[in-house]
């Protein structure tokens, strides 16, 4: 528990007594009880009990508070070693470089804080409140490159889409001197490709995951053991090495060629460890009290899973699979060996080269054309449009709704496996069943 | 499975009714149902075998070409009549950049972990956690693109800066002057990818830290710092270097934002500012268009094993730890 928590639950510091009259002109008497008779035994009338009046305890003194001569503090030591760190930097030693001036910043403006804060504190507040500064901002650190990157990728694409030719045209026709380059070429072609490959790997990898799922957690059994660890260690698979695999497996031994079919069996390759495990933690949370009724009732234990189990998890299931989506549609590096990536439109995926998303990224960026960089940067914006799509989908999903359709609010750890299936292993293992 | 009723036999009753046994007898639909998913689960088991077999008899023919000077050698190298392919400098490339991307990642990840565990206001806590997640699913190749369009340039200067001031530091040393496209500036890039893989365990080994010893230090008078130090981090330890394992085996593998990054040079070289450096998943990646190059298909596959195992017995390992810390942290008073 936190410190706020402990303070939340007495948050004025007040003391509520009960006090007679009585005991208000001697405020040395005795204690009295709730009830207003006196705590002696000696006979004397019963008073009314006043009102209860509030009585305030001393400020406690709170360490991990913060106010507005902390902030000041904070503002004084960010201006300060601005100063200190620009005459240091720039004009006694001339150096140069603007990443290296903000690190230098930074470890300055900590010192001082540190500094400033022992002035009128504990010299541990002032560690703690060095740390906390250190902690909240590297996070936020973090969360600004994730909305940097969000932002920056549309802010580099959208101002030169040419959003009919992005969604209907290929690059077939790409001439680098071709004015209208913009327009006459747009991603289409790799938009069908990852459409394609997705489908076909969930169409392949999910029933594959939901039925190792069943296996881990309903059916159990010889070796469950060993194919959860096996799951745990192809979760780590490297998505090149589910690349070379299948080209080693199918494309070098002709049995198929370049292809999206081949790019979705290499995508399969790591969507079936993601999807299993979240599956497999979905089903672990369906009360077990359910299953026990439908084998009560006489069910055999395909139709408890089938109708009892497999629906209860269903919004799981379904926040399961779209993140798994979401994990495998920004997959480059399986499809440079297996789909090979191609300019022009192939709807079918079981012939020849075909494009996709990141492969176009991959190959336009590569070469020295301006407007074959902007195409990327388009791609770049369609392919996290739809990771951002799929995310929020699946957010979406994994709140369970409450009776009668209305979502209730979920608690705090109720969608920790959201992240899961991009987390290389299981968080928790059969032993802390 | 047989539901076992075996009451203990009751000395003081002689003759009571004997304790039924009763035995479940699976129905034709139940035995298929059961098969089928046993299957399934075999089919993973399988699946694991073929992708390391497939690999290593397809990158055989490498290996009996080079024999272990695969692992000595750095690039193509001519011995004797026919050419070779030596895995070495990409190896060392490979450990550099996870080294980097560690020195970058792993603290920063830590701290977003506490941050997230201990510091954010629980209003927005959740989206916040929603929002690291979020950085998890966002593809490799859109952090690469970034990391060459935005972060390149930045960082060309503090390696400048670093190559300038701090060359005494061995790694810091240059002898070739251009300094984008380096060693430094991939592993940053991987770092930042791997921070959300490791701040999400960590904050949930953070999380478990027993809530009586975190109040019994406050209670003591310990700050938040003190509280964190003393209870949390000991507590979390186990899953931290899991985790930050687990982070490892994701830097060894990144493809494709190292790819964007890395020029691509065989040689083995400590300093990781400056131009140049491979990674084995950079080669494959790289490589594998050029047809009739020095590199085969083989060499490639070869690699592509190596990276295999590399990860493996690091994932394997890493999770072993997380969970063993995760059991042993579970004692709460």
């Amino acid at each position: 528990m936190t410190p706020d928590a402990i303070t939340q639950t007495a948050p004025e510091g007040v003391l509520v007594t009960t006090t007679s009259a009585s005991t208000q002109s001697a405020p040395t008497h005795r204690p009295q009880r709730a009830d207003g008779t006196p705590a002696g035994d000696s006979p004397q009338p019963p008073v009314p009990p006043a009102p209860p009046t509030p009585r305030r305890l001393p400020t406690p003194i709170r360490p991990s508070a913060f106010g507005a001569d902390d902030l000041l503090v904070l503002v004084g030591a960010a201006i300060s070693s601005l100063c200190l760190v620009w005459i240091v930097f720039y004009q006694l030693t001339s150096l140069s470089g603007g990443l290296g001036f903000l690190i230098c910043w930074y470890l300055v403006f900590l010192g001082l804080t540190w500094f400033g804060t022992a002035q009128f504190v504990e010299r541990q507040v002032a560690t703690d409140r060095v740390v906390a500064v250190v902690v909240v901002s590297a996070a936020m650190l973090m969360v600004g490159i994730i909305i940097f990157i969000v932002g920056w990728v549309t802010y580099k694409a959208v101002p030169t889409i040419h959003w009919s030719a992005l969604f209907t045209k290929d690059q077939k026709v790409f001439q680098a001197a071709d004015p209208n380059a913009l327009s006459n070429n747009g991603v289409f072609h790799a938009i069908i490709g990852t459409f394609e490959q997705v489908m076909l790997a969930v169409l392949m990898g999910v029933p594959f995951a939901v039925a190792t799922a069943i296996y881990l957690n309903e059916v159990r059994g010889f070796g469950s053991r060993t194919v959860r660890t096996v799951v745990t260690a192809m979760s780590g698979t490297p998505s090149v090495v589910a690349g070379v695999f299948i080209y080693s497996m199918l494309i070098l031994t002709h049995v198929l060629n370049y292809s999206g079919f081949a790019a979705s069996l290499a995508l399969v390759v790591i969507l079936l460890p993601s999807v299993t495990r979240v599956v497999e933690e979905v089903l672990r949370v369906v009360p077990s009290g359910l299953r026990e009724a439908s084998q009560a009732l006489g069910a055999p234990e395909w139709r408890t899973v089938w109708s009892v189990v497999l629906p209860t998890a269903r919004s799981g299931v379904v926040t399961a699979v779209l993140l798994g989506v979401a994990r495998i549609v920004g997959e480059t590096a399986p499809l440079l060996f297996t789909a090979f990536g191609s300019q022009v439109i192939n709807w079918n995926a079981f012939s020849k080269d075909q494009g996709a998303l990141p492969l176009v990224i991959w190959s336009d960026v590569r070469q020295a054309q301006p407007v074959l960089i902007d195409l990327a940067f388009q791609a770049a914006f369609v392919l996290m449009a739809l990771v951002l799509i799929l995310f929020v989908l699946a957010r979406l999903f994994s709140r369970p709704r409450g009776r009668g359709g209305k979502r209730r609010k979920a608690r705090p750890d109720e969608d920790d496996f959201m992240a899961r299936i991009f987390i290389p292993v299981p968080i928790e293992e059969s032993e802390s069943r | 499975m047989a539901i076992d009723l075996d009451l203990p036999p009751r000395q003081s009753e002689p003759a009571g009714p004997t304790p039924i046994t009763i035995t479940r007898d699976y129905s034709t639909p139940d035995k298929v149902f059961r098969r089928g998913v046993q299957a399934s689960g075999l089919g993973v088991f399988l699946l694991l075998v073929a992708i390391g077999s497939f690999l290593a008899w397809s990158g055989w023919p490498a290996f009996q070409t080079a024999g272990w000077g695969f692992f000595t050698h750095s690039g193509p190298v001519q011995i004797g009549s026919h050419a070779n392919f030596g895995v070495l400098a990409s190896l060392t490339g490979t450990v550099e950049v996870a080294f980097v991307a560690m020195i970058f990642g792993a603290p920063i990840a830590i701290c977003t972990a506490l941050f997230l565990s201990e510091y954010a206001p629980l209003k927005t806590r959740r989206s916040l956690i929603a929002m690291i997640d979020l950085a998890a699913a966002i593809p490799s190749i859109i952090f690469g693109l970034w990391a060459f369009f935005e972060l390149q340039p930045n960082v060309v200067g503090l390696s400048t800066w670093l190559s300038r001031h701090l060359a005494f530091v061995p790694f810091f040393k240059v002898s070739s002057p251009p300094l984008n496209a380096s060693i430094f500036i991939a592993g940053m890039v991987v770092g930042i990818m791997i921070v959300p893989i490791v701040a999400s365990i960590c904050r949930e080994v953070f999380s478990l830290a027993p809530a009586g010893e975190r109040e019994a230090a406050l209670a003591l008078g310990a700050s938040r710092w003190q509280m964190i130090r003393t209870v949390v981090l000991p507590f979390g330890r186990g899953g931290m270097i899991g985790a930050i394992m687990l982070g490892l085996g994701r830097a060894l593998e990144e493809t494709i934002a190292v790819s964007i990054i890395l020029a691509g040079s065989y040689k083995v070289t400590g300093q990781i500012l400056q131009h140049g450096g491979s990674t084995i998943s950079q080669l494959i990646a790289i490589n594998f268009n050029q047809s009739g190059g020095a590199l085969g298909v083989h060499d490639l596959l070869l690699c592509g094993f190596v990276l295999f195992l590399l990860t493996l017995v690091i994932n394997l390992a890493a999770s072993a730890i997380v969970n063993r810390s995760r059991s042993g942290a579970g004692v709460d008073l």
